[in-house]
């Protein structure tokens, strides 16, 4: 038994270190600046058109934007923001190296023509159909949207109003990764239980015997009821380890992972939208009493309360959405920064000494940061489980005096 | 108002000293529900499973109540 332990623990300790290397090592390779990828000459620099700020549309981010930053980036030194903003931010491509990146399908719906565009993004590096690769996002070209008068350099202006991008992007690949997984795990999982009907679990069947009875016997049955939990638990599986694979892939820092599939707050938005959907479709007369007509209340306070249970029926998954959505972004907004710390202090590559001196400083903080972010992937999809768990057992709950 | 010109300067933008009073006031909350979450557990060691969830639960969702300050603040 001692031998068996013991084993366990050198398997352990070995992961603990493979996974601290793999986390920490490659984030210095992603976090790198693609300067060489801009091809514009210097003196365009100057050319600030700050007339045109006063009526700049909140869609519209006009160039001025992007020619400040580079400016900055110029005459200070390493500006960290763009670079983590570009980082937190979807793509059109898996940025690798500074300038070789993996093209990811482009498919768009042009308003103006009216017909589809689609390619690999690699065919829009310069250009195709009037649209253009500019810093990993798609952008129409000069000539083609005639309304928008944005702020051109290289023939490109940042009116993202006139087309709708259907394109498979950075999180769009993920998600569809995530269920892949997803959907090969929890298959053979299945055709084991049934393959192995009375016999002890093995393999792959073992360990996820004890997230599911988890997910079972912590989250579902304590909040909704051992009658009714069986109806939501494919729901409530679904979301507790979609959104683990989804935090997870985020924080390894290159391909297939590096995408912050939970920070765009579309994603985070649609799984609220579904925990919404789920509560108030399944929500007995009960429930609806409670929100508009409480009962065992005087009549003002029942008149009192309606308006604020209503607004609480949409403000919980709201607060829902921004928890997931805040978290995991402020995670990879707070590695990114300490990886910037070690370009803050080499000057952008000019000091040798500064980049070792910021790199003894970064590297265990961003270790450290990492792993906590480990633990906030799984609280955060445990919280999300949990809380619609909640929701929905507040929804089918028999009234009681 | 001289004293907040000169916090201006040093901290950059007054969205970011929100945040910061954000943080400040999850910390103290956070902090209080650790607090007695410890002496629970420390007064009957049986319920401590229960207490631990319930510990989580409720630390999420003072953080989620944070993290609207500072959505807000980073997004202005």
């Amino acid at each position: 038994m001692r031998q068996i332990n013991n084993q366990i623990l050198n398997w352990l300790k070995c992961l603990g270190v493979f996974l601290i290397i793999a986390l920490a090592i490659p984030q210095f390779a992603s976090a790198q600046p693609g300067h060489e990828g801009h091809n514009h000459p210097p003196g365009q620099h100057h050319n600030h058109n700050h007339g045109k700020k006063a009526n700049k549309n909140a869609n519209e981010k006009t160039l001025a934007d992007y020619n400040d930053a580079h400016a900055a980036a110029e005459s200070e030194g390493f500006n960290p923001t763009p670079t983590i903003m570009h980082h937190i931010a979807d793509a059109n491509e898996f940025h690798v190296y500074k300038n070789f990146s993996i093209p990811l399908p482009v498919i768009l719906w042009d308003r103006m023509n009216g017909k589809f565009i689609t390619g690999l993004s690699s065919q829009f590096k310069e250009g195709k159909d009037g649209y253009k690769l500019y810093h990993g996002a798609i952008v129409p070209m000069k000539g083609n949207s005639a309304k928008k008068a944005g702020i051109n350099m290289s023939g490109v202006n940042l009116g993202k109003n006139t087309f709708w991008d259907f394109s498979i992007t950075k999180n769009v690949f993920t998600i569809m990764l995530a269920a892949l997984i997803m959907l090969f795990v929890f298959l053979t999982v299945a055709k084991k239980y049934k393959q192995r009907v009375g016999k002890a679990p093995k393999g792959i069947q073992s360990f996820f015997e004890p997230l599911i009875t988890f997910v079972r016997d912590e989250i579902a049955v304590p909040n909704i009821g051992k009658a009714k939990a069986d109806k939501f638990l494919p729901y409530l599986m679904t979301v507790f380890f979609f959104i683990w694979i989804i935090n997870m892939l985020g924080l390894i820092p290159f391909f297939p992972g590096s995408a912050n599939v939970t920070g765009n707050i579309a994603v985070t938005a649609i799984l609220a939208i579904f925990t919404l959907l789920v509560v108030n479709l399944s929500g007995n007369v009960n429930y609806w009493k409670h929100i508009f007509w409480m009962p065992d209340v005087p009549v003002p306070v029942k008149i009192f309360l309606m308006p604020i249970e209503l607004i609480g029926v949409l403000t919980k998954p709201f607060a829902l959405m921004i928890r997931l959505f805040a978290n995991i972004t402020a995670g990879h907004i707070i590695v990114l920064s300490l990886v910037s710390l070690i370009f803050i202090f080499s000057n952008n590559g000019l000091s040798a000494g500064g980049g070792v001196g910021g790199a003894a400083i970064a590297v265990p903080f961003v270790l450290f940061i990492s792993v906590i972010e480990l633990l906030v992937a799984f609280l955060q999809a445990f919280i999300f489980t949990i809380l619609s768990a909640v929701f929905i057992g507040a929804a089918v709950e028999e009234a009681h005096h | 108002m001289e004293l907040l010109t000169v916090l201006l300067e040093i901290t950059g933008s007054i969205g970011v000293l929100g945040a910061g009073l954000a943080v400040f006031g999850a910390g103290l909350g956070i902090g209080k529900i650790g607090s007695s979450a410890a002496e629970s557990i420390a007064r009957q060691p049986e319920a401590s499973g229960d207490i631990r969830t319930a510990m989580i639960i409720t630390a999420a969702l003072i953080e989620g109540a944070a993290l609207f300050a500072i959505v807000t603040a980073l997004i202005t």
